[in-house]
């Protein structure tokens, strides 16, 4: 087989502890790290009622197996896929499995967040070699119960068996193996035996979000608890200059206001009452900063597209040379605006801040950076901070940022009581740390017929693309090659999106080719293919992406997709990319309804080596299309005086079923270790849908949200 | 504040509150039964969605002054195991990403097969186009749905 991707891992990142005063062992294996000398246990020892086979993995003497996840679910399905990996090599029956979220253990868990897709791909080997030593434990021990060589044994589905045909349980030999020496070199299976891996798993979770249980920050409740509705400044750039709660305090059911820095907290017993004592705040705010407009961000972006000052972030041969040398330049500005992430549940946090800790719960994308920043914000070591995390209704990038925590924990400490941060709806969109507005000049130079020179121009508010993109397609492919970036500081808060950067770069990109082998007079299709044979002619490619495996979606998702023999009125755009390891081509088929454009389908081909869970690969990749063509065909949140100019789902608008195509997905089969699904499906989709309108219409879109090129009105609802 | 009395999942529950309080909060934040979701206190995400005396309506926009006598159904009573046509269906089809809109999202199509258990594709797609699925798991949704309605008839 083949494994890319080949993670070294060392014996000695498992550790032994000792026995339990109550009778259960525990075993940690601290997987990813050094050893260290001690290492605290990841549950409450007096609570345990199983016996904790490590930091991962618990069984009981019936052989009931917890698996502890320790990555957070935002619904990129990880509390599902990252135990299967486990289980597998554990080899159990999955029916076995009990899941359950694992708390921030900085000791025992690495990277324990979620962001970048990468979840699996940095889980894969070491969650596997997990369970694979686990299982050799419990194999050992069982052979040393029945005095014969662990060689003569075997262990499938939960059960050790020996040569005579005796059989012994996991859960009968659980103490002894927790008492054993940690075996090395340990085997894993061969992905032909895989019996977990690759089947469809449901979502551990199901049965508790079909029946409503609580499990969300938001459902999250302790005795005592009060609800904090915060008043943050209206419009970015603004400051707090005087209040009077008056009014606020003769809200039937308000316990507390407390100001903090630019903010007012109002405390209540319920959520209703905090949200209504907000509203009856009469507060001042005066300029602390430049107020922005999007008239202001655009024409800002405009200037430094059309001006020199970039740093350049990847130089291939000599663009400046071969655009003077060329018979044709194609060049063309690519512009996106603001996006809000607006997860259904909305941002929240629970701290409890007394002198001995600091209680946090909620949902967070990034547990140990909140974890240290709410130490650093209360002056108060590490170690006093617990954090918890609960399922959350949507990341996509917005809670890796713990501002809402960093806000609970301030209120906590300054009410003495414990406390739930909620933002309405209003505050979650007006209060948001947006996808930046980026703007992207592409220009092509063209000699004899043949593309020779590409140079793409970025301009961003606030950072740019971070530092592989520029390896991303199409470097490499082309000799003279160029990708200068400069940005513009702004006081609007800004970044992650689901797929930073390439959320957009990809519309521009994949647009700008399709109009580019038409110039060319070249098959779009064809000349992507041409474009990765040179990747593949080139001594020193040095890129991210693979050509060979490019061009394999391509061809998959020509061949599944009916391309270029749709059926009269069924207008089709391409598009592929590479992002986050992970390499799709897709096809957006739409016909025109009453001057129109529907997408009525769009065929996607994915290679993300094995698949771990098809069921929650599926979700995800749907997802990532059907989300990609909501934000490009309707997204935008635009300023006015630094002030958000929509602040719920009556001005914004999000994409709804009516508005949704059939997303038809293909797999590359393959034995190459897995990648992540939950961004890399997102980017290509809004080039596919643009090149698509652009054959049945003649117009290239090439401003998001592409709605505002259409003589269409605006549908909200 | 007064006291309402209100007839949920068949259980009679006695609240003080203040008369414009949404219904919403009070399920959540009184009667524990967080099920029901806060998206956007409009009226137009759909996650707060309830049954009320059989028909889909939104929890966020119904004050408890109003809901009193009223037959209310959440999706902690829609069945008593999680066993109705649509929740199992949903549990076939695998539905949730983040689930976080999805209680409201069976709650209104448990509400629409109600009135009707053999709609079209498009009658399907018309129905559920209130409710708003950030992950937009929207083609898990629409079969799901197709499923349950097979289920019923």
């Amino acid at each position: 087989m083949n494994l890319s991707k080949t993670q070294t891992f060392s014996r000695r990142s498992f550790l032994k502890t000792s026995a339990l005063a109550s009778g259960g062992i525990l075993i940690s294996f601290n997987l990813f790290t050094a050893c260290k000398d001690h290492v605290e246990p990841p549950i409450d020892i007096s609570q345990l009622n199983f016996n904790d086979f490590n930091a991962f993995i618990r069984i009981s003497d019936e052989g009931k197996v917890t698996i502890f996840s320790p990555n957070p679910e935002i619904g990129q399905g990880v509390k599902t896929s990252m135990p299967m990996l486990i289980a597998e090599e554990l080899d159990v029956p999955w029916e076995d499995v009990y899941v359950q979220q694992g708390k921030l253990d900085t000791k025992n868990y690495s990277r324990q967040m979620a962001g970048g897709s990468q979840s699996i791909r940095h889980g894969w080997e070491p969650l596997r070699q997990t369970g694979a030593t686990a299982k050799q434990m419990l194999v050992n021990a069982a052979a040393a119960k029945w005095g014969v060589s662990a060689s003569e044994c075997k262990a499938s589905l939960g059960v050790i068996t020996n040569k005579k045909g005796e059989k012994l349980g996991y859960g009968d030999v659980v103490k002894e193996a927790a008492l054993l020496k940690v075996p090395e070199d340990v085997k894993l299976k061969d992905p032909k035996d895989f019996t977990i891996i690759g089947k469809d798993i449901s979502n551990v979770d199901i049965d508790e979000i079909i029946t409503g249980k609580p499990l969300f920050g938001l459902d999250y409740k302790e005795e005592g608890l009060l609800y904090a509705s915060v008043l943050r400044p209206p419009a970015f750039g603004q400051v707090l200059e005087s209040f009077d709660d008056t009014d606020t305090k003769n809200v039937n059911g308000v316990i507390d206001v407390i100001k903090f820095g630019d903010k007012i907290a109002v405390l209540a017993r319920n959520t209703w009452t905090a949200m209504k004592g907000k509203k009856a705040l009469k507060a001042l705010w005066k300029e602390g900063s430049k107020a922005e407009s999007t008239e202001f961000h655009d024409a800002e972006l405009l200037k430094i597209l059309n001006g020199n000052k970039f740093k350049t972030r990847r130089k291939d041969g000599n663009v400046k040379k071969a655009f003077a040398e060329a018979d044709k330049i194609l060049e063309r500005i690519y512009e996106s605006p603001f996006l809000p992430h607006n997860c259904m549940e909305p941002m929240n946090f629970f701290a409890h801040v007394t002198e001995e800790k600091i209680n946090l719960v909620g949902p967070i994308q990034t547990p140990k950076s909140t974890a240290d920043r709410v130490a650093k914000l209360l002056e108060r070591d590490i170690s006093e901070v617990s954090l918890k995390m609960t399922r959350m209704g949507g990341g996509f990038g917005r809670r890796l940022y713990g501002d809402f925590a960093l806000e609970a924990a301030e209120v906590s400490n300054l009410a003495k009581k414990p406390v739930k941060v909620v933002f309405s709806r209003e505050d979650d969109m007006t209060a948001g740390t947006y996808r930046p507005a980026t703007k992207y000049k592409i220009a092509a130079s063209i000699k004899d017929g043949k593309l020779t020179g590409y140079h793409l121009k970025e301009a961003c508010i606030n950072r740019n693309m971070y530092g592989l993109i520029p390896n991303f397609f199409p470097a490499a492919a082309i000799e003279n090659y160029q990708v200068d970036t400069a940005n513009y500081k702004s006081n609007i808060t800004t970044g992650a999106w689901r797929a930073p950067y390439t959320n957009f770069l990809a519309s521009a990109e994949q647009s700008f080719f399709d109009e580019l082998a038409e110039v060319l007079e070249v098959d779009r299709v064809q000349l992507h293919l041409d474009l990765l044979e040179n990747v593949k002619n080139n001594p020193k490619p040095n890129i991210e992406y693979s050509p060979e495996r490019l061009q394999g979606v391509i061809k998959m998702v020509v061949d599944t997709s009916n391309w270029g023999k749709t059926e009269a009125g069924v207008y089709q755009g391409f598009s592929v990319y590479y992002c986050h390891n992970t390499h799709v081509a897709e096809v957006a088929d739409i016909i025109m309804e009453n001057g129109n454009p529907v997408v009525k389908k769009v065929t996607c081909a994915v290679d993300c080596g094995i698949v771990v869970n098809p069921l929650g690969a599926l979700n995800q990749i749907k997802g990532g299309v059907i989300d990609g063509i909501g934000h490009a065909m309707y997204g935008e949140l635009t300023f006015k005086e630094g002030r958000p100019q929509s602040n719920n789902f009556n001005t914004y608008q999000l994409i709804r079923m009516g508005q949704t195509p059939q997303v038809d997905v293909h797999f590359v089969k393959s034995d190459i270790a897995p990648t992540g699904l939950g961004e890399p499906t997102l980017p290509p989709v809004g080039a596919a849908v643009a090149n698509a309108i652009y054959k049945a219409t003649g117009k290239r879109l090439t401003k998001q949200p592409y709605i505002h090129n259409m003589d269409l009105e605006k549908v909200v609802g | 504040m007064s006291t309402f009395n209100l007839k949920i999942n068949n259980k009679k529950h006695t609240v003080e509150a203040d008369a414009d309080t949404p219904l919403l909060w009070v399920l959540r934040d009184q009667i524990d039964l967080v099920g029901t979701k806060y998206g956007c206190g409009i009226g137009q995400c759909g996650a707060c969605t309830v049954h009320v005396d059989g028909h889909a309506m939104r929890s966020c926009l119904l004050p408890v002054s109003q809901a009193e006598g009223m037959n209310i159904t959440t999706i902690e009573g829609l069945s008593e195991n999680g066993n109705h046509p649509v929740q199992i269906a949903w549990k076939e089809i695998d539905v949730p990403q983040c689930g976080y809109c999805q209680s409201g999202q069976i709650m209104t199509a448990s509400a629409f097969l109600n009135q009707n258990s053999n709609p079209s594709s498009s009658e399907i797609r018309d129905a559920m186009h209130g409710n708003i699925c950030r992950c937009a798991s929207y083609n898990s949704i629409e079969k799901a749905v197709k499923v349950a309605a097979e289920k019923i008839s």
